[in-house]
């Protein structure tokens, strides 16, 4: 008897188990949650180097009223757009043919990951010089296959700015979709296959009825999740353009970091940092309760 | 079932080439023109070929980007720092979510994963403002504080899941027998989550090393302080970059990191997927 409520004293010991957490939650608390509000504080001052003062909804009003704000808006989320379907599309292709029974596949799976493992910024100054116009790798094969009849700058011009980042940016979040992808088909009952393949069913059936169906949950959560990262995504454009060339590239992050540290605007920037919280805030819930409806699903089989 | 014919098998293996020519050849062009001299480099259209490879840029570098040893010095001071730090804060806290049933456990657990997402820029103003009040700024504390609070969520995940897997038993018994929480915490949890803790700080360490570009080029301005992202990137710059310099510096950035990563990747893997989707 002694020993059992000894033993529920050494289980349910709620005070110890705050006690425990206290230092990392005090920690957070302090270097992400505080700022988070004080962000929401500044946005109505015009805080700066010189100090602050209250100025009502005057940074918001500036800010949305602004068509350059506007179409910063606009082109993150297009930025995003394609950053994030073609790391879905790429990833799921990747993760397709790593799957296929092929000698080597372990090789190949560790092949796949640098881009995640290494620092974005040096990876980017990888590509800084993949792109250069005149002696790049890039443009050289563009002039030796005639595509391009002379150097071309694509961090140059807005257009192929525009698109070169979103090609970083893709570089960067194949890997861990890919072996989002690829842990998930490897996941899926052999025994579904089996059943299929004696049906008769090919092979390009089998993954299409049987292997995207499976998998959906992952693709959905991964969309959500480097949505978030390409949001957030921010030392591939500082590296490549800093937001340039005039803008072009000039997402909702480059933005608020130019207004903020750049210009030493706190005030204003922080009015463009509640819009990147809204925004997060949104995709964090919408990925959460998706996150906990899929592990109750799994909880439940 | 698994059987290919000859022709999808070449092309299957045509199809990963192109896959990873993608994913790859950054490095390998990074690596090509670092062996090659400057002049051939500076050729348009670019040469693919070039018969005086050498590793003189390895050499020459350390010339050009005078404080490069000193910019390999503060990475690996700064990650490691960091790493320590981040294990310091999570290891109790990963142990009691690991043993502890209390009001509000799942919720944190999930509002841990939600701190991943307000990362750097967004929270920049106020933690410049507060770095600057404390006169952190351009002090390697700069590059450390915030960097720890972004790697504690996935930490104590992660090693939630390592504690777990020892046997509770193992503590009660010792419990039952006497021993003092300390001395279990010593005796029995300590030995048995060394892998677990190695797992962890290396994830950590290979996290801080990843983070270092946006605190130091916001908080620091100081040149002997920069990691060596930052310090790269200003050379970039400059009027005519040395690029086989340039490159083969990077590579040597990168290479601690991919040699630990080839060694560990299965633990690695695991580390990164943590959270994300299966628990």
């Amino acid at each position: 008897m002694i020993k059992k409520t000894k033993l529920q004293a050494y289980n349910s010991s709620t005070f110890l188990a705050y006690a425990l957490i206290a230092p990392a939650a005090i920690y957070i608390l302090c270097i992400v949650a505080w700022p988070l509000f004080e962000t929401i504080r500044l946005s109505f001052t015009n805080s700066s180097l010189a100090g602050e003062d209250y100025v009502g909804t005057k940074n918001f009003a500036k800010m949305l009223s602004s068509t350059k704000f506007n179409k910063i808006i606009i082109r993150t989320f297009v930025w995003m757009f394609f950053s994030v379907l073609l790391k879905l599309i790429i990833g799921l292709i990747g993760a397709a043919l790593l799957n296929s029974h092929l000698r080597g596949r372990a090789a190949f799976r560790v092949l796949v990951m640098p881009p995640w493992i290494i620092p974005i910024a040096i990876g980017m100054l990888g590509w800084l010089w993949l792109y250069n116009g005149y002696f790049g790798i890039i443009a050289g094969i563009g002039m030796r296959t005639g595509i391009l009849d002379g150097p071309f700058g694509f961090l140059a011009y807005k257009q192929s700015a525009f698109i070169s980042t979103i090609i970083s940016d893709v570089w960067v979040g194949t890997p861990m979709v890919t072996i989002f992808f690829l842990a998930a088909m490897q996941g899926v009952p052999k025994d579904l296959y089996e059943a299929a393949y004696i049906d008769g069913a090919s092979k390009w059936a089998r993954f299409y009825s049987i292997t995207l169906p499976q998998i959906t949950p992952v693709i959905i959560t991964m969309a959500l999740l480097s949505a978030i990262f390409t949001f957030n995504s921010f030392e591939i454009i500082w590296i490549l353009t800093e937001g340039g060339p005039r803008g072009a590239t000039t997402t909702l992050i480059i933005d608020t970091y130019k207004m903020a540290l750049g210009n030493y605007k706190f005030g204003r920037g922080s009015a463009r940092a509640v819009v990147v919280v809204v925004l997060l805030t949104l995709f964090a819930i919408f990925y959460l309760s998706l996150l906990a409806q899929i592990n109750r699903r799994v909880a439940n089989e | 079932m698994n059987k290919y014919t000859i022709f999808q098998k070449i092309l299957l293996y045509l199809s990963i080439a192109v896959f990873l020519t993608f994913i790859l050849l950054p490095f390998v062009e990074m690596f090509y023109a670092s062996l090659r001299p400057l002049k051939h480099l500076f050729r348009s259209p670019y040469q693919f070929y070039s018969n005086d490879l050498s590793f003189w840029a390895y050499s020459e570098m350390w010339n050009t980007v005078p404080r490069l040893g000193r910019y390999i010095f503060n990475s690996f001071f700064l990650a490691s720092c960091v790493a320590i730090l981040t294990l310091l804060f999570v290891i109790p806290a990963a142990y009691s979510f690991a043993r502890f049933n209390f009001p509000f456990k799942n919720g944190t657990l999930y509002l841990l994963l939600a701190v991943n997402m307000f990362t750097g820029p967004v929270l920049i103003i106020p933690l410049y403002k507060m770095l600057r009040a404390l006169s952190l700024l351009n002090t390697y504390y700069a590059m450390i504080v915030p960097g720890v609070a972004f790697l504690i969520p996935t930490s104590i995940w992660l090693l939630k899941s390592y504690f777990q897997k020892i046997p509770i038993e193992l503590e009660e018994a010792a419990f039952v027998d006497g021993a003092s929480r300390l001395q279990i915490l010593r005796h029995i949890i300590a030995p048995l989550s060394t892998p677990g803790l190695a797992v962890v700080g290396i994830y950590a360490f290979i996290g801080a090393y990843a983070q270092q570009f946006l605190f130091a080029i916001s908080f620091n301005q100081k040149k002997e302080f920069m990691p060596l992202p930052a310090g790269l990137y200003e050379f970039i710059g400059y009027q005519t970059v040395k690029w086989n310099e340039m490159m083969a510096a990077s590579l040597v950035g990168i290479l601690p990191v991919l040699l630990v990563f080839i060694f560990l990747q299965k633990y690695i893997v695991e580390g990164l997927t943590v959270g994300a989707v299966k628990n």
